[in-house]
């Protein structure tokens, strides 16, 4: 599993609701999430997605709150991977089981802070950056075969259809 | 067998197989309950994923808490697809309006038990560790996927130690105690792991103690936070009627702990955490003449009895300081019932505070006490992060209820132990 792009750079300790703020939480609609996605920071932030395939970040991403749209704001405003050096449980679980890739690892973390081009095997553990080779450990099997699915929704819909059948 | 902390004995019962630290398992939950703000996602992943039956409708709850009663039409259409959801798939509890936090009522219901493995769509699930239970929060997807399906993967967290000693001194309360490991520890000591309490002065802490401290634990990072079962739990279940097994909820001698730190409680002063970061934390009397607009008595992590009593003990015969005001949000009904018969709500309105529907009030910014542009507020919550009482351009001081019951009198933060000396 493969993914390219630039990457957008945010600090240490950024919580769910600089990422999606508390008053959005009814919102369900994924395109208008999108329009919401980072809006803690200022309102200009969510435009600062656009084109945006990696968010990096630093330590403890997405502390506090349990709200999942951190995670499916991100995605539908067109992140792909995000890498940090830490992230908090909750929020590293609502993008694994959104089908949200996320890369926790100090030397790659350290790396993107210059916003440059990155590309990474999820499966392999290898990422490319600014010419320089780093190996990261890849997601384990059970947790990429869920993103590979697209989430654990989309697992659920094929279960679904299966029993159907 | 390998010996076990408590995390890993009640994840091996969960996942049917000896499990160890950093493994990730399938596990089946005893509970999985879910509140307002997330039951709407849940019923619209049903519906989009094609689930028409429910894996585990005895064991699910839905509480609705965070806006309650409802502070807008969309809310309201949440609670009421909740009702509706839960009338349909025969789920076993439905929390009304102005029942109270979830947390809070899985205690004091004896809802849980100890060693259960319970599931919320809230992060302060931790508080249940205040009984023994593995609480954890879950996002709405994987909530949906539990509903469904009865399970779900988990990591098996690492555990810290944290060994109590002494006793927490006059005015200093567990909240100190929880604002003393993120000064010295910070928000990052626990990530992805778990906190289990021990050592002689556990027993020192009340119910309601032990709930501050496993309730913050996840302001620690941590995925869940215990108490071993002990006297203090049994006692606590033997009033509510119900006999417990505390060696499902208690640590092998001889278990691995990732690393061990001890906090001598009667060291402990009265802490803040100033703004925006819950590690930014310093003494209460350290801080020079903060002026507040609005002081913040509630929320799970400090809105019960025990806290509604310091507050009004301070209270009583004062009256809060003139251009402030201070909202007052019971945890539960029941700690608003008990609140009224021991006169404690009577003393705090004559004071001048206000009273609102027990729920999660002010502390998640949608309503019952958002703050305004530029405002101070000093809250007995758990979080104060920018933006999370409802305005990014206003600032949040949390503390204990005392120190906030002080606040609201003084008009900026003291130490409420030297409360005669500040209002006088």
């Amino acid at each position: 599993m493969r993914i390219a792009g630039t990457t957008l750079v945010i600090g240490d300790d950024v919580s769910t609701d600089l990422l999606y703020p508390g008053r959005y939480l009814t919102v369900s609609d994924r395109a208008e999430q999108a329009t919401h996605a980072l809006e803690g920071f200022g309102a200009d932030w969510p435009a600062r997605l656009r084109g945006v395939a990696v968010l990096g970040a630093g330590w403890n991403l997405g502390c506090g709150s349990s709200r999942e749209q951190a995670a499916t704001a991100l995605l539908a405003a067109g992140i792909r991977l995000v890498v940090a050096r830490s992230t908090s449980r909750l929020f590293f679980r609502n993008c694994i089981n959104n089908g949200l890739p996320v890369i926790a690892d100090e030397a790659l973390a350290n790396a993107v802070q210059t916003g440059a081009w990155l590309e990474a095997d999820l499966a392999q553990g290898i990422a490319g950056h600014a010419g320089q080779l780093y190996r990261f450990s890849p997601l384990p099997d059970v947790l990429l075969a869920i993103v590979r699915e697209g989430g654990l929704m989309a697992r659920l819909a094929r279960v679904a259809r299966e029993n159907a059948a | 067998m390998k010996p076990q902390t408590i995390a890993e004995k009640i994840l091996s019962r969960a996942a049917g197989r000896a499990v160890i630290a950093d493994d990730i398992v399938e596990v089946a939950p005893d509970w999985c309950f879910t509140v307002d703000d997330t039951i709407g996602t849940v019923i619209r992943y049903h519906r989009d994923a094609g689930v028409t039956r429910l894996a585990m409708p005895s064991r699910i709850g839905i509480f609705c808490d965070h806006y309650a009663p409802a502070d807008s039409a969309e809310h309201a259409s949440d609670h009421g697809r909740g009702r509706r959801y839960a009338a349909e798939h025969g789920i076993a509890h439905f929390f009304e309006v102005g029942q109270g936090i979830s947390h809070q009522i899985c205690v004091e219901r004896g809802l849980i038990l100890p060693g259960d493995l319970v599931f919320n769509s809230d992060s302060h699930t931790t508080t249940l560790g205040s009984v023994g239970c593995f609480g954890t929060g879950l996002g709405a997807a994987e909530t949906a996927y539990v509903w469904a399906c009865g399970k779900i993967w988990l990591r098996a967290p690492p555990t810290i130690r944290i060994t109590l000693e002494g006793r927490l001194g006059p005015g200093v309360d567990a909240k100190d105690a929880c604002l003393a490991l993120l000064q010295a520890h910070g928000a990052r000591l626990a990530t992805y792991c778990a906190i289990e309490f021990c050592g002689p002065g556990a027993i020192n802490l009340d119910i309601a103690g032990r709930m501050t401290l496993c309730n913050m634990g996840v302001e620690l990072g941590a995925k869940t936070a215990f108490f071993a079962a002990d006297q203090v739990t049994e006692t606590h279940y033997r009033a509510l009627g119900f006999s417990i097994d505390v060696r499902r909820a208690q640590p092998d001698p001889g278990a691995f702990y990732a690393r061990e730190i001890t906090l001598d409680l009667s060291a402990i002063v009265p802490m803040v955490a100033c703004p925006h970061t819950v590690d930014n934390v310093h003494a209460a009397d350290s801080q020079g003449r903060v002026a507040i607009d609005q002081a913040f008595l509630g929320s799970c992590t400090n809105g019960r009895l025990e806290d509604l009593r310091v507050a009004a003990h301070i209270l009583a015969g004062r009256h809060i300081a003139r251009g402030v005001r201070m909202v007052v949000t019971p945890a539960s009904s029941v700690i608003l019932a008990a609140a009224m018969q021991e006169g404690l709500i009577q003393t705090m309105i004559a004071a001048g505070a206000t009273i609102t529907t027990p729920g999660c009030g002010a502390c998640a910014g949608l309503h019952l006490g958002v703050l305004g542009d530029g405002e101070v507020c000093i809250s007995s919550s758990s979080r104060n992060f920018q933006g999370r009482m409802g305005n990014a351009r206003a600032s949040i001081y949390l503390a204990s209820p005392a120190t906030v019951a002080a606040t609201a009198v003084a008009g900026f933060i003291p130490d409420p132990r030297k409360r005669e000396k500040v209002l006088f």
